[in-house]
């Protein structure tokens, strides 16, 4: 079996976020980039399966401009085989990459698409579940466990009442939680080897995928400031401030 | 004039409290008719009578079907999906019920999705969060349906009072079978609903131990309140995973939020934001929690826990 794993390159989550004065957007110039936390462990996970022999192939893609093509680098070092590199240079959201994905999992027609649960950027949480609808595919969100046996895979899903379990028919598109593994750490020699790893690359063009109209983004700004407060000397003091305020 | 659809969560016999705070946002757009669905195997009477209840409710739908004895998001999109050619607005509550669902349904009537709609400028111009709050985008959707998740922890629960019809309805479309429910690991509790607590105490990995967390679970139960922990607390063992507060867990609004133990990184502050008062106890002066605390004390938890117990 063969599995998708896609990897989106965002701000890395260390960055403290700083909003353009003008109002477009974040600022990125200079900024420290990365593989978005969820899709490190979705490529970790793939390579899991395969390491347990339930998986022949792990394909990383990533859809976004040149520099995107770092974060397919850092999943072949992690030990993906090949990446898809699907060329786009303009904004795109969560609907188009879905169809994106779905014209590449026909074509490739991989048991498995692996997704993080959201990108730390947009914070949509959105792809995962777009991709499942378009391609009429189970979808497995918030995965924490993932046990593949035959043509099912049982999935362990943090919902809000706690742990849900469900059983998907392959193919199927799951996406990550945070505590499904530890992504391992990437080695130098491993960073070489991946510059031989193959890459392909597509334009929208050449899948036949049209994009859908986006969502605008007509201003962006910092939340209302949080202003610390002060700090107390006391239990009493604490609990005196409280009551005061009438919280206890 | 629009008409808005709400799906609903619910469970146990209870909708789920997410649902009067969707219908606060749904509100701001002053549809012409507002309907909420709920989807399950019996009917779910009470819970349909507890949405006929809340103010602004134009009727409520029930979707019966055994397939939808499990909140499934493959299994109940088809159906929101058919549902929503009558509707301008389809909306749900940006729990992980929702959350799972209605990228689905925006993907199968083809048009894009805005998720955790935190206020609404105009019926097309929406505000949400990006970058685990860090900044906030004014969006605009295009022409066509207008899928969204709602925010809950930046709404106001509705009142109740209404009496809205009840209405059963049958939608028939065949629906997938690859996917099947197998069951809920739910830790339960007799606190307060942590998502709906107007007090939540928590712990991060200053705690050290599951058993030394029993200080938290201690003045929450003092003060009436839920417990929330950080994802260390959670990584580490110390408590299951519904109970993670943050860009990844849960965004909460209590009028009181003690952290305690906790550092305060970006992506833990991010569930607390609405919060009305902060407090945070630190044994660290500099931990990057006191920059965004209302109230702070330095010192060691194990020491001052049972003290503020005890002067309460
Ligand atoms: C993609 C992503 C998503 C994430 N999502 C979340 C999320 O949703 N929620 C979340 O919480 N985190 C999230 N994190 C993790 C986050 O970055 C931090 O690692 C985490 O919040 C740290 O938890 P903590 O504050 O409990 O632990 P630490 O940062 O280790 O802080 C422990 C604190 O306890 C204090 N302490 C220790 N002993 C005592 C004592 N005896 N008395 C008093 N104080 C003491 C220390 O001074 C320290 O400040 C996410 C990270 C990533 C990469
Ligand atoms: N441009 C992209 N390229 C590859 N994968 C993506 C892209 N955008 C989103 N994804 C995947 O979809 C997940 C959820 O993204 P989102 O729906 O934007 O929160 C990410 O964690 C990635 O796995």
């Amino acid at each position: 079996m063969k599995v998708l794993v896609c990897v989106k390159r965002v701000v890395d989550y260390n960055v403290r976020i700083r909003v353009k004065p003008d109002g477009g957007g974040v600022v990125t110039d200079g900024v420290k980039m990365a593989m978005n936390p969820f899709d490190e462990i979705a490529v970790e996970e793939a390579l899991r399966m395969r390491e347990a022999g339930h998986v022949s192939e792990v394909v990383a893609v990533t859809i976004g401009d040149k520099k995107s093509q770092e974060q397919l680098r850092t999943a072949l070092a992690m030990g993906a085989d090949r990446a898809i590199w699907v060329e786009h240079e303009e904004a795109i959201q969560p609907l188009g990459v879905a169809r994106v994905l779905k014209a590449l999992a026909e074509r490739e027609q991989p048991g498995l698409v692996l997704l993080g649960k959201q990108a730390i950027d947009d914070d949509c949480g959105q792809t995962a579940q777009m991709l499942a609808a378009l391609w009429q595919r189970p979808q497995a969100t918030y995965a924490s466990e993932v046990v593949i046996s035959g043509e099912t895979v049982r999935v362990t899903r943090e919902v809000d009442a706690g742990l849900e379990v469900i059983d998907v028919d392959l193919p199927a598109v799951i996406s990550t939680d945070l505590r499904l593994n530890e992504p391992r750490y990437v080695k130098l020699p491993d960073i070489m080897k991946a510059k031989r790893k193959p890459m392909d690359s597509y334009t929208l063009p050449d899948l036949g995928v049209e994009l859908p109209p986006l969502v605008e983004r007509l201003e962006t700004t910092p939340p209302p400031a949080r202003t610390g407060g002060f700090k107390v000397e006391s239990v009493e003091e604490l609990v005196a401030t409280l009551k005061e305020k009438g919280l206890v | 004039m629009s008409r808005l659809l709400i799906v609903a969560e619910h469970g146990a016999g209870n909708l789920n409290a997410s649902v009067a705070k969707t219908l606060a946002c749904a509100l701001e757009l002053k549809p012409a008719e507002l309907d909420v669905v709920l989807f399950s195997a019996d009917g779910a009477e009470a819970a349909c009578q507890q949405a006929a209840a809340l103010t602004g409710v134009s009727r409520v739908l029930s979707v019966a079907r055994p397939e939808n004895g499990a909140p499934m998001g493959a299994v109940l999109a088809p159906q929101v999906a058919a549902m929503a050619a009558d509707y301008d607005y389809v909306f749900g509550p940006s729990t992980t019920f929702g959350k799972d669902l209605m990228p689905s349904v925006a993907a199968l009537a083809g048009v894009p999705m805005v998720t955790d709609i935190m206020g609404v400028e105009d019926g097309r111009t929406f505000v949400r969060p990006t970058y685990a709050g860090n900044a906030v985008d004014k969006v605009r959707v295009p022409d066509g349906l207008v899928v969204a998740t709602v925010r809950a922890a930046s709404y106001k629960a509705v009142g109740g009072g209404g009496s809205a019809p009840v209405e059963a309805l049958e939608l028939d479309i065949e629906l997938p079978t690859h996917s099947r429910f197998v069951e809920i690991r739910a830790g339960s509790s007799d606190r307060p609903d942590l998502q709906s607590a107007t007090k939540v105490v928590s712990g991060g990995r200053g705690l050290g131990s599951a058993e030394n967390f029993q200080v938290i679970y201690s003045l929450a139960d003092k003060l009436g309140a839920g417990v929330g922990a950080s994802r260390a607390a959670v990584d580490s063992g110390f408590v299951p995973n519904e109970m993670q507060v943050g860009q990844t867990g849960k965004i909460i609004a209590p009028d009181l939020y003690i952290a305690v133990g906790i550092s305060g990184a970006i992506q833990h502050l991010a569930g607390i934001k609405d919060a009305g008062t902060i407090v945070a106890i630190n044994k660290d002066p500099e931990a990057p929690i006191f920059e965004v605390a209302d109230i702070g004390l330095v010192g060691d938890l194990f020491k001052l826990l049972p003290e503020i117990e005890a002067a309460l």
